[in-house]
């Protein structure tokens, strides 16, 4: 059995990341269930930039941060040196939506399907928040960024959908792959728990609500995030070694609250919501997801 | 024991008798007999160390600067193209004072495709904070890499190191090499001791971290200190190197430079075609000399002044272009002697782009030009040769 670190704080408060940004709660989580036996890699992005300003930390486990693009590279580099070495210790990477499913996606790739032995956590809130919002292929369909702007033009914001990166990173026969939120909290909980039992790459999916980008107030974070469960917008499921037909999901609302409840809670959808067209293709959209996968 | 190796296996065995234990690495002509040549040597038990088969260069000095932090002996290797998609990373792995070790078969850059040698891959990296060594031969290439690791990996130093063998001429030339035997390279060598701050859970610390205003230039500063005491450190180690191996290395090297009037101004494998050139013209009488410069990057500033102080023509020759000014090399000798009362006429030849070759014809062309300027006729300041500058003028428009 191994021990028990949940009283501990290896992510040290006092960083400058914004009131109700939902990223620190999922970083602090996921290490005091990996422990101090841990070292981190981050990309470029919102926490890498809030939590190291030279001189201050806000990490009490080895922590490195090369770029934004390569934190997947950098982490085989790091669990090549402890094989190495003969060392054990975890390794995880933290990286947001534009570090992981945008410019970081070929080093993700290569760094599952050379498999090695690395727990990669994308913490997704939809956008470039560090660079100011702009749009990434993780922001939503529907959704207002500062690259997908609303206007008489274009009345709908980001025009594709969200990027199924899970499923993606799950096709390379990853050992672990699952969608995670903090909100959900004993679901997200396991999975960390499971995925850090596993040897292999190991991906986990993490909705991170972000109160600045996604415009909402700083303390329904929790509650937007729930929501983002209940309406089934962002559904909670795992895939063990690649196989995605056997995809499980790990989460089924027990009753699906409409998606305007998720989108009147957040700035970058209002426009929307002048548009029942767009909310019911939306709704449908959903539906047809769980239409499809639900049974799962 | 004299062996024969390729460039390319230069560089693998400098890896694999420094006891490397990570080598993240990508194919690319001319240097993809590296990774090949490492994976065959782990393959067969005779070196353990891990690969990692990376899926771009970019990642591969990724992967270094993790393997680096964590605190082993880590080597790649890259050319051309992929030494340009390291580009962003380089700066990193310098800024974090990580002893990486890089070697490079010399390859022009694109546009149009080529895989032959020159030197524009590297001379475009200079300003990434990287050591900058050149081989004349596959000896020089093997050595330069195992001394690269000591010169890096000093505590007064910690900075990433490039060592460039001319692509084919080199990389792909079997040569007689003397090599050496391991007891010697790890005495040289000794136990790899990370002198920076690693990546352990026993003794957390927070690596690659943001820089302020306040801090940012105290770092770079710190790099510029390093760069500089390199330069004494780097004849050091020379010099333990010819103690132990007894081959002399130089950062610059003067032949036949006493009573020299002009001076050939080389780097990597053109300096042995010019060194004949140079001993035929010395036998017709000429006052011709040779400087061969081994490492760029410290630039070798002192001792290249006093080599050439007295000298009336210095004719640089050199395969990397920076358009709208000359080469690199021609651009930092002229800022070497500005501020000297007095200097030699500097001459820039930009030569052997691209593969192309330099022969005899090409010294030749070099030498007259030179000449010229030392009987005191006005000559252009950047010469291109072996052009057909007729053809290229009559599509640009004329001069
Ligand atoms: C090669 C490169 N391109 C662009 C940037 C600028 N940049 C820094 S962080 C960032 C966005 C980060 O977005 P994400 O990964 O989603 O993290 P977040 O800030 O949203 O947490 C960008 C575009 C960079 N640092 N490097
Ligand atoms: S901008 Fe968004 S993601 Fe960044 S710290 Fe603030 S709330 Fe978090
Ligand atoms: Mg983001």
């Amino acid at each position: 059995m191994t021990e028990n670190y949940e009283d501990m704080e290896f992510f040290a408060p006092g960083h400058g990341m914004c009131a109700g940004c939902a990223a620190p709660i999922i970083v602090k989580w996921v290490l005091k269930l990996s422990g101090p036996n841990t070292i981190v890699v981050n990309a470029t992005g919102c926490l890498e930039v809030a939590t190291t300003a030279y001189p201050h930390t806000s990490w009490r486990i080895p922590w490195l941060h090369v770029a934004f693009e390569n934190s997947a590279a950098a982490a085989s580099g790091v669990e090549a040196a402890l094989r190495a070495t003969g060392e054990k210790a975890n390794v995880i990477v933290f990286g947001g939506d534009g570090g992981t499913v945008d410019i970081g996606l070929q080093a993700l790739s290569g760094m599952v399907e050379r498999g090695h032995n690395v727990l990669y956590v994308l913490y997704d809130n939809e956008a470039y928040m560090n660079t100011g919002i702009q749009r990434s292929s993780a922001t939503p369909w529907g959704a207002w960024t500062t690259t997908s702007k609303v206007g008489k033009a274009n009345p709908i914001g980001k025009l594709r959908p969200k990027k199924p990166i899970a499923r993606i990173i799950a096709a390379h026969n990853a050992k672990y792959v699952a969608t995670a939120n903090p909100a959900i909290f004993q679901d997200f909980k396991k999975k960390v728990q499971k995925a850090l039992s596993y040897e292999g790459p190991r991906f986990l999916h993490v909705l991170s609500s972000c109160t600045t980008g996604w415009r909402h107030d700083p303390s329904k974070t929790i509650e937007i995030l729930r929501l983002a469960a209940d309406t089934g917008l962002f559904p909670l499921y795992e895939i063990i070694d690649g196989d995605i037909e056997n995809m499980r999901i790990t989460y089924h609302p027990k009753k699906f609250k409409p998606v305007e409840e998720y989108l009147k809670m957040q700035g970058r959808f209002r426009h929307l919501l002048k548009n029942p067209d767009l909310v019911k293709k939306l709704q449908d959209d959903v539906n047809a997801w769980w239409e499809k996968y639900g049974y799962h | 024991m004299k062996v024969m190796i390729r460039g390319n296996e230069s560089i693998a065995y400098a890896f694999k008798l420094a006891k490397v234990k990570v080598i993240p690495a990508y194919p690319i002509t001319p240097s993809t007999l590296v990774p090949e040549k490492i994976s065959e040597f782990i393959a067969n038990g005779e070196m353990d160390a891990q690969f990692v088969p990376v899926e771009s260069e970019h990642s591969a000095i990724s992967a270094a600067i993790g393997a680096s932090s964590k605190g082993v002996r880590v080597g790649t290797a890259t050319a051309s193209q992929g030494l340009a998609l390291m580009h962003e990373v380089l700066f990193i792995a310098s800024g974090m004072r990580l002893p990486i070790v890089m070697g490079i078969g010399n390859r022009a850059l694109s546009a149009p495709i080529n895989i032959w040698c020159d030197h524009q891959d590297m001379m475009a990296q200079r300003d990434t904070g990287w050591m900058q060594f050149y081989a004349e031969s596959n000896q020089e290439g093997l050595d330069l890499g195992l001394m690269a690791f000591k010169i890096a990996e000093d505590e007064r130093i910690l900075l990433p190191a490039m060592i460039g063998i001319d692509a084919f001429v080199l990389t792909h030339t079997v040569e007689p090499v003397e090599m050496p035997e391991q007891k010697d390279v790890d005495d040289f060598l000794g136990e790899f001791v990370p002198h920076y701050v690693t990546l352990d859970p026993k003794k957390p610390a927070t690596l690659g971290s943001f820089g302020f205003p306040q801090h940012y230039m105290e770092f770079k500063f710190g790099q510029w200190v390093a760069m500089e005491h390199a330069k004494k450190v780097i004849d050091e180690v020379f010099e333990k190197f010819a103690n132990k191996f007894d081959r002399k290395y130089s950062k610059v090297s003067a032949e036949f430079m006493e009573d020299a009037n002009i001076a050939i101004v080389t780097m990597g494998s053109m300096s042995g075609t010019a060194r004949e050139f140079v001993k035929k013209m010395r036998e017709k009488g000429k006052k011709i000399g040779l400087v061969k410069l081994t490492v760029f990057r410290p630039f070798p500033k002192e001792e290249l002044l006093s080599i050439l102080k007295d000298v009336p023509v210095v004719a640089v020759m050199e395969r990397n272009i920076s358009f709208g000014f000359g080469g690199a090399v021609y651009a930092e000798m002229g800022a070497n002697f500005v501020n000297e009362s007095k200097s030699p006429k500097i001459l820039d030849f930009i030569v052997g782009l691209g593969g192309r070759d330099i022969t005899f014809k090409t010294f030749e062309a070099v030498l007259e030009t030179a000449e010229r300027s030392l009987k005191g006729e006005k000559v252009d300041e950047v010469n291109w040769v072996d052009v057909n500058k007729e053809a290229v003028l009559k599509v640009e428009g004329s001069l």
